[in-house]
């Protein structure tokens, strides 16, 4: 579903991604894990149309593609959902604007019913319809993120932290959804984190990168079970379980 | 004699139904050790640590049976009191050295200003006690940190700097407020093992605050666990995993672990909590 050969990308003399390939299957769920500055996240704007210069081969699905062209047709089957609950919705709209929007924009009919099925299918009760952002919690925000992404019916998802702004209450709940609605709508996830306890409950495999380079791609068992390959993916298991990591 | 004895502490804040309540009636004793304060978004963890030193911004107001450090009494102090006993004999990290540290002062500056407020010390001294803390915190080229700026450190190394900072008069007594929580994973273990080794090297009483149960479960002594104003549960910090309230065993659940292999996560039940 997912398929990335040598992506590379800079930022001005920087060069932040460095030769990054994935191949990602219909239906799994990919982490990529790894510090800040490690270059995870520009991979994920790169597929989502958010930085122009790039290059190297992209494929979702069947479509290709290209540097700083993002055809509508992608629009609809790549949604994301960003960390910040406060920041991604809009203040002073509802989250009947919210979930709309997309469908107007993509002149789906039927909109009522859709946004209607929608909340029931993200856990939101109906009487939070025609609320402002400010008016919810940060788990309900992250919901109505959540419904926005999916008023399209996109084939992946991708998650940029998408629970490491929430508590841990909050953030099990919001888990527990990604997983329901994954399993429901054959959803592509690829998901970044450097929450490594989230990837062995939410994902399938996990690349880890460091210095925009992949270190080494690996199954969530080798995880679960601490036997990560690479010397800086065992750094990141032992600082995950509260080590004060080696220095290298 | 414990270092701290708080007793019935409050802090409200005025809104337009009325005072609100945010701490609700919080009492324990600090000696010399480390004792781990978590709670979710809102339990009155930070508001608990900022009262204890004098921080709750008007028009909040703080009040309590006793609160009481080495023999002191915090309720009585006004400003200009607390400023002196702020940093000198009790000081607190903050969470995100971006936005902790002034941008507009060099790292050794900022340091020295500590020493020169509380102090009386000739310049060059006070440069060498400087360099000495910055070495203290595991700043391997002290004399050239001490002329950057905030701005020119990595996060990891400005949280080091910040503890330089407030430890650098040899507190009695040290909040730090989610100190790792802005920072990476991979330097998160290096800043509290700074700060463990403080505890150990001074003998000074350290209060953590932090949402993260792992944490502070493997870095304090004792742990209180904070729901809605008020404290639900004390226990030692080894002995987590038998917490008995349903508050702390919800949140223990809810976490997921490296090992996960549970389908769906339990949540907590925010309906039987409500009325506690």
């Amino acid at each position: 579903m997912i398929r990335i050969d040598k992506l590379n990308v800079h930022y001005g003399s920087a060069h932040v991604v460095r030769d990054v390939s994935l191949d990602i299957a219909t239906g799994e769920s990919f982490a990529l894990v790894g510090e800040s500055g490690s270059g995870k996240s520009t991979v994920l704007k790169a597929l989502a149309g958010q930085i122009r210069d790039w290059s190297g081969t992209v494929d979702l699905g069947d479509v290709r593609l290209s540097p700083g062209k993002h055809p509508r047709e992608l629009i609809r089957r790549v949604q994301m959902v960003f960390q910040d609950p406060y920041g991604s919705l809009h203040p002073r709209r509802t989250v009947d604007d919210h979930l709309d929007e997309p469908l107007q924009i993509h002149g789906l009919g039927d909109r009522d019913q859709r946004i209607l099925s929608m909340l029931d299918a993200v856990g939101l009760a109906r009487k939070f319809r025609f609320r402002l952002p400010h008016q919810l919690s940060g788990g309900q925000r992250q919901r109505v993120a959540i419904a926005r992404a999916l008023m399209l019916e996109p084939d992946i998802l991708l998650l940029d932290e998408p629970t490491s702004a929430l508590d841990v209450s909050v953030q099990a709940e919001i888990l527990n959804l990604l997983k329901g609605l994954r399993a429901e709508r054959g959803l592509t996830f690829l998901l970044v984190t450097h929450d490594l306890p989230v990837v062995s409950f939410l994902c399938d495999r996990l690349a880890v990168l460091k210095a925009g380079q992949i270190q080494e791609i690996a199954g969530v068992e080798q995880l679960r079970h601490r036997n990560l390959g690479s010397a800086y993916g065992r750094e990141l298991v032992a600082a995950a379980e509260g080590v004060a990591a080696e220095q290298a | 004699m414990a270092l701290l004895e708080v007793e019935n502490l409050k802090v409200r804040f005025p809104s337009e139904s009325g005072m609100v309540e945010v701490v609700k009636g919080v009492s324990f004793s600090l000696g010399q050790e480390r004792l781990g304060i978590v709670g979710e978004s809102g339990s009155g963890k930070s508001m608990t640590g900022r009262a204890l030193l004098g921080l709750i911004p008007k028009p909040g107001v703080v009040t309590a049976d006793r609160m009481q450090f080495d023999g002191i009494d915090l309720t009585r102090l006004n400003e200009r009191a607390f400023r002196r006993l702020r940093g000198a004999r009790l000081s607190m990290i903050l969470q995100d050295p971006k936005f902790s540290l002034n941008p507009v002062m060099t790292i050794g500056e900022q340091i020295g200003e500590a020493l020169a407020f509380h102090g009386r010390m000739s310049a060059r001294e006070q440069k060498q006690r400087v360099l000495k803390m910055l070495e203290a915190v595991r700043i391997t080229d002290p004399e050239r940190v001490y002329r950057l700026y905030p701005h020119e450190v990595s996060g990891g190394m400005g949280q080091r700097v910040m503890i330089a900072m407030m430890a650098v008069l040899e507190p009695d007594l040290m909040i730090a407020d989610e100190p790792t929580s802005a920072l990476d994973v991979s330097v998160r273990g290096q800043v509290l093992e700074i700060l463990d080794d403080l505890v150990q090297r001074t003998g000074m009483g350290l209060i953590m605050i932090s949402h993260d149960l792992n944490m502070v479960a493997r870095w304090c002594d004792r742990i209180l666990v904070m729901f809605n104003g008020r404290v639900v549960e004390t226990c030692a910090a080894g002995k987590l995993g038998e917490a008995t309230h349903p508050y702390t065993r919800g949140l223990l659940a809810s976490l997921p672990r490296l090992d996960e292999t549970r389908q769906t996560l339990p949540v907590l039940d925010r309906q039987s909590l409500g009325g506690l």
